[in-house]
């Protein structure tokens, strides 16, 4: 019975001395859908959370939990975070939306912040990456690169966001090739490596030389390499994983963004807003351009200035989906509710979307 | 070895209550030293991890929620598991039924009443129960085996529910992303405390139900000679065919509930993941609850805790999710090892003849 | 190389992994214990793997420890299951969770590093034949290794006495112990053999199939093997087949959608569960094969009487 008495006061003393301890700094809790583990899209938002801590050092206190499902277990994840003091909190995947609103209205002096997301509150704001402003420069080396005129995407799941940027990728790659051709292969998963290797041979042997993907693995870019094809790395750098396929990749780089916003809420300049960054904002990041000719290179850096400085849109028309419908005409540009929804494919894709 | 296992004659009513008290025991002590390896203060991480979710109402509701789905589909499962039948796939019947019953909130939005409601319960109890039927009637028409079966058939569900909220079932003002129109009015299952809803209630009602039909009906009867005695159950005119059937039926449909009152209940609407493995880890809850409807109340309660804490941990001391999901398979084992002390006892191998 | 080839190879590589767990799967429920744990002990092969071949550089050092880790994971199951008598299925679905945390907690630091590849045999001569050579001769000596089990776990149960002793025990385990046979010391060498082939499962995902560790990089393929036992009721051989048709479902629907024919791909990506429970539809109409191949003590304990 003593026993018991001396471990339950021991347990009570060091509850109540953590908490003491926390109780001044600021409070930033982050729930993220996958493992950290998963190298891609969870494991760069913990890259932010990181980013932050590096940032704001031991002002502020930033926790976690991972694997947070998108049913129930996310209302518990954030009202956990909101008891256990944290003041601001990112939801890091487009499942949590409707949990993010509702809890939010239970504690309007915590902010929110949603990833990917479209609804927003006076203490919800949400945030998002143009990751299709990168889609365009990789489709215009993957055409000046590819010698079959021919890459191979390999999609997770058809959302607007992956539609977005295949519709990207072609594009820019239309833009140095009008004849190029684009495969692609739903895994219907985010996160499968076997598959993701298997989607890669498979279209490898249906004549893509080029590799491009929307999963989290760098399985693809372990097989490129391994056929001697080049690929691009998505999520973070992969060239550990290619060092002679990996052409350029699309990073998720959420630091900034979250030292910003950890940096507001802390200094009571905190406001809902609905930021949708690129590259300019430095929330999109490409890798070193690498295993190319100096003259692609230059091309795919003027392309990423101008797209940082303003001066080219990727989705400025004519733009034509599949059916040969005009959806922007020359001098307009698709409009952001547009790309918000997207669930059509531009002109020359050899794919069909589910209906 | 020195020591062996004998059978008792009957199962020690003693050992019944003392060993899950042995096994927590025994699990506390391997988590001291586990998180104390890891370099965490043992007290601390066992406080947070077994007592805090317990000392607020807050989580106290939460466990129920976390636990409602778990003890409804794993009672149903452990009266199909009586009956040595083998369905282990509970987690698509769950999905079906879930599907089933938002048919009316998503194809029906304007009939939106108690009757409504209702609808949808009986319509996810019949769906989970269909998508169990299948595999009872391929083992019974083709002998088929039910372990492969109804396993396949939980891939196929989810693949099924993606295909339906990505195309068909998605919310048309939704921006095109995968979800379907959000529920309301009498298409919320009620709440009854913060966030438990009316699911507990149900969840409550299927356990009773189930232990008063397993003491007192023909089919808790016919379940307990088919699962112990198939022969003499034959002979006393019980068919297995339609006990196959029965068991699958009755997991399926109480499955299909979960689904609904997890879908209706706690999340608002239908989406590609609705589960994290309830139907899964509702076997475990099955077997530990010793396949009894109230011993499934017990696990179900159980391992929401181990969910719970293993959250609580995470952000309290920053223990990995990865040692909570460690811990967890340690705590089962060690449940597990101390039920043996119900129906067995040691004994020294000495005085033992014949070999092992 | 051609569409074929190139078609056979990838079908090669999806089916290793699970025609080796099930194999070893196949012999843990012939002696009649079912272990529900496959994946967990594919995850902590694989991580293992991974780990040996970081640290050493040698593939062959990641091949001997993801088998070695499957051993060591399926201890506690083999010790609760036959000497404490515990109930199977949980106590191999526990062995899943402990798997899967164990591999992940212990993995952390190796996501994000590349790791060492399985070189691929090369016989001059023989993988130079035109078509053959590439699809037969230039696999690495995992995918010989499914094959080889196979064929010698079929040898072993059917054309050895310790190999009928085991399948007797799987049948009746009493009336096996009444003759005398060690019925738990041959369950016990079952298990650990089962460990160590889901472990040379992982070994092949993270030292062949895809070079790197991930969390639960496995997938779900465990599960699939312990499908792939039943549909196979049991039979070596089968369980080739079963581990090959669902790996060459499994890569056609992703040909089919490369080939841009608009079918959903959750349809194609459901067809091998589909194809699966039909086929064994099919072949399980034959009751009496099913029924003598069936270990009918399976997953209940065994306690000697005195």
């Amino acid at each position: 019975m003593r026993k018991w008495k001396i471990l339950a006061a021991a347990a009570a003393l060091a509850m109540s001395a953590g908490l003491a301890h926390a109780a001044d700094k600021f409070k930033a809790g982050f729930i993220y859908v996958g493992p950290i583990g998963d190298h891609g899209w969870s494991y760069q938002h913990n890259q932010g959370r990181l980013a932050v801590n590096k940032a704001l050092g031991d002002a502020v206190q930033t926790t976690y939990l991972e694997k947070v499902g998108e049913g129930a277990d996310a209302e518990r994840a954030l009202e956990r975070l909101v008891r256990a003091g944290n003041k601001i909190i990112f939801a890091t995947s487009f499942g949590y939306m409707e949990t993010v609103l509702k809890v939010a209205k239970r504690h309007p002096e915590v902010k929110f912040e949603h990833a990917t997301g479209y609804k927003r509150a006076a203490n919800v704001a949400t945030y998002s990456s143009r990751f299709y402003q990168g889609r365009y420069i990789i489709g215009q080396i993957a055409a000046k690169m590819s010698k079959k005129g021919m890459a191979g995407y390999i999609a997770s799941f058809p959302i607007p966001e992956v539609v977005r940027g295949i519709n990207a990728f072609l594009l820019g790659a239309q833009s140095v090739n009008p004849d190029f051709k684009l495969k692609v292969v739903w895994v219907n998963s985010w996160y499968d490596p076997g598959k993701e290797a298997d989607a890669a041979k498979v279209l490898i042997s249906q004549g893509a030389d080029i590799l491009t993907q929307h999963t989290d693995s760098s399985a693809p870019m372990q097989v490129a390499e391994e056929k001697g094809i080049h690929a691009f790395g998505q999520a973070s750098d992969m060239i550990k994983f290619g060092p002679h396929a990996q052409l350029t990749a699309i990073i998720d780089n959420w630091g900034p963004y979250y030292v910003k916003r950890v940096k507001a809420a802390m200094d009571g300049t905190w406001k809902s807003t609905d930021t949708w960054g690129g590259l300019a904002e430095g929330m999109v990041v490409m890798a070193p351009y690498t295993n190319m000719p100096e003259d692609v290179k230059k091309m795919a850096e003027a392309t990423q200035a101008a797209i940082k400085a303003g001066k080219l849109n990727p989705f400025a028309g004519p733009i034509y989906d599949q059916s040969g419908k005009l959806r922007a005409k020359k001098g307009e540009a698709l409009d952001e509710g547009t790309l918000l929804g997207m669930n059509w494919y531009v002109k020359g894709v050899d794919d069909k979307l589910p209906k | 070895m020195i020591f062996v296992l004998e059978k008792r004659e009957a199962p020690s009513p003693l050992w019944r209550w003392l060993s899950p008290l042995l096994a927590i025991a025994l699990a506390v002590l391997a988590g001291a030293v586990m998180f104390a390896i890891l370099g965490h203060d043992p007290a601390a991480a066992l406080y947070v991890y077994f007592i805090e979710p317990l000392t607020s109402a807050w989580s106290i509701e939460e466990l129920i929620v976390k636990a409602t789905p778990l003890v409804m589909t794993g009672a149903g499962l452990a009266m199909a598991y009586r009956a040595n039948v083998w369905n282990i796939g509970a987690e698509g019947q769950l999905i079906m039924g879930a599907l089933a019953g938002s048919m009316i909130p998503i194809l029906t939005p304007g009939w939106n009443d108690p009757l409504a409601l209702l609808a949808m319960l009986i319509l996810a109890a019949a769906g989970g129960a269909l998508w169990g039927w299948i595999p009872a009637v391929l083992k019974n028409r083709f002998n088929a085996n039910e372990i492969l079966t109804s396993l396949m058939l939980v891939y196929v569900a989810q693949l099924f529910l993606d295909w339906l909220v990505r195309g068909p079932w998605r919310d048309p003002k939704g921006f095109n992303f995968p979800k379907s129109v959000t529920f309301e009015g009498w298409h919320v299952l009620p709440a009854i405390s913060g966030r438990v809803h009316l699911g507990a209630i149900l969840a409550l009602l299927a356990v009773l139900i189930l232990w008063w039909m397993l003491a007192r009906m023909t089919y808790g009867f016919s379940v307990r000679v088919m699962g112990s005695a198939p022969r003499a159950g034959l002979f006393a005119g019980f068919s297995a065919q339609k006990t196959t059937t029965a068991a699958f039926l009755l997991s399926g449909a109480l499955a299909g509930l979960a689904g609904i009152s997890e879908v209706s209940g706690s999340i608002g609407q239908l989406q590609p993941s609705i589960s994290p493995g309830y139907g899964f880890t509702a076997i475990i809850v099955a077997f530990l609850g010793r396949l009894s409807p109230l011993g499934a109340l017990f696990a179900g309660l159980l391992l929401a805790l181990t969910y719970l804490g293993g959250e609580s941990a995470q952000l309290a001391l920053n223990i990995s999710d990865k040692v909570a999901q460690a811990f967890q398979g340690i705590l089962l084992f060690f449940i597990l090892a101390s039920d043996t002390l119900v129906n067995y006892r040691f004994r020294r191998a000495a005085s033992r003849e014949g070999r092992t | 190389m051609t569409m074929l080839q190139a078609v056979l190879l990838t079908i090669i590589t999806a089916s290793t992994p699970l025609l080796l767990a099930a194999v070893g799967e196949l012999v843990v429920e012939r002696a009649g214990v079912l272990n529900l744990g496959v994946e967990g002990m594919m995850a902590a092969g694989a991580m293992a793997a991974f780990a040996a071949g970081h640290y050493t550089g040698n593939p062959w050092a990641g091949v001997l420890a993801g088998a070695l880790a499957g051993m060591i994971m399926v201890l506690p199951f083999a010790f609760l299951t036959q000497t404490l008598a515990t109930n199977q299925v949980a106590t191999g679905l526990a062995l899943t969770l402990l798997g899967l945390g164990l591999s992940g907690l212990l993995g952390e630091s190796f996501v994000g590093q590349p790791g060492v590849r399985l070189p691929r045999l090369h016989v001059p001569g023989l993988s130079d034949i035109p078509f053959i050579g590439p699809v037969v001769f230039s696999h690495d000596i995992l995918v010989y290794a499914s094959f080889a089990l196979v064929a010698a776990v079929a040898w072993f149960l059917f054309g050895t006495r310790a190999g009928l002793i085991l399948r007797a025990i799987g049948v009746n385990h009493a009336a096996a112990h009444a003759l005398g046979y060690p019925v738990i010391k041959v369950r016990y060498a079952a298990i650990l053999f089962g460990g160590a082939l889901a472990g040379l499962a992982g070994a092949y995902l993270s030292l062949s199939y895809t070079p790197q560790w991930i969390e639960n990089m496995t997938a779900g393929r465990g599960w699939i093997a312990l499908a792939l036992v039943v549909f196979a009721t049991w039979r070596p051989l089968r369980v080739l087949g079963g581990a090959y048709l669902f790996g060459a479902v499994w890569i056609m629907g992703l040909y089919v959608q490369a080939a841009g024919f608009g079918v959903p791909s959750q349809l194609l990506t459901a067809l091998p569960y589909i194809v699966t429970i039909v086929a064994l539809v099919i072949i399980s109409r034959n009751r009496t094969l099913t029924l003598t191949n069936t270990p009918a003590s399976i997953g209940i304990p065994f306690v000697p009487d005195r």
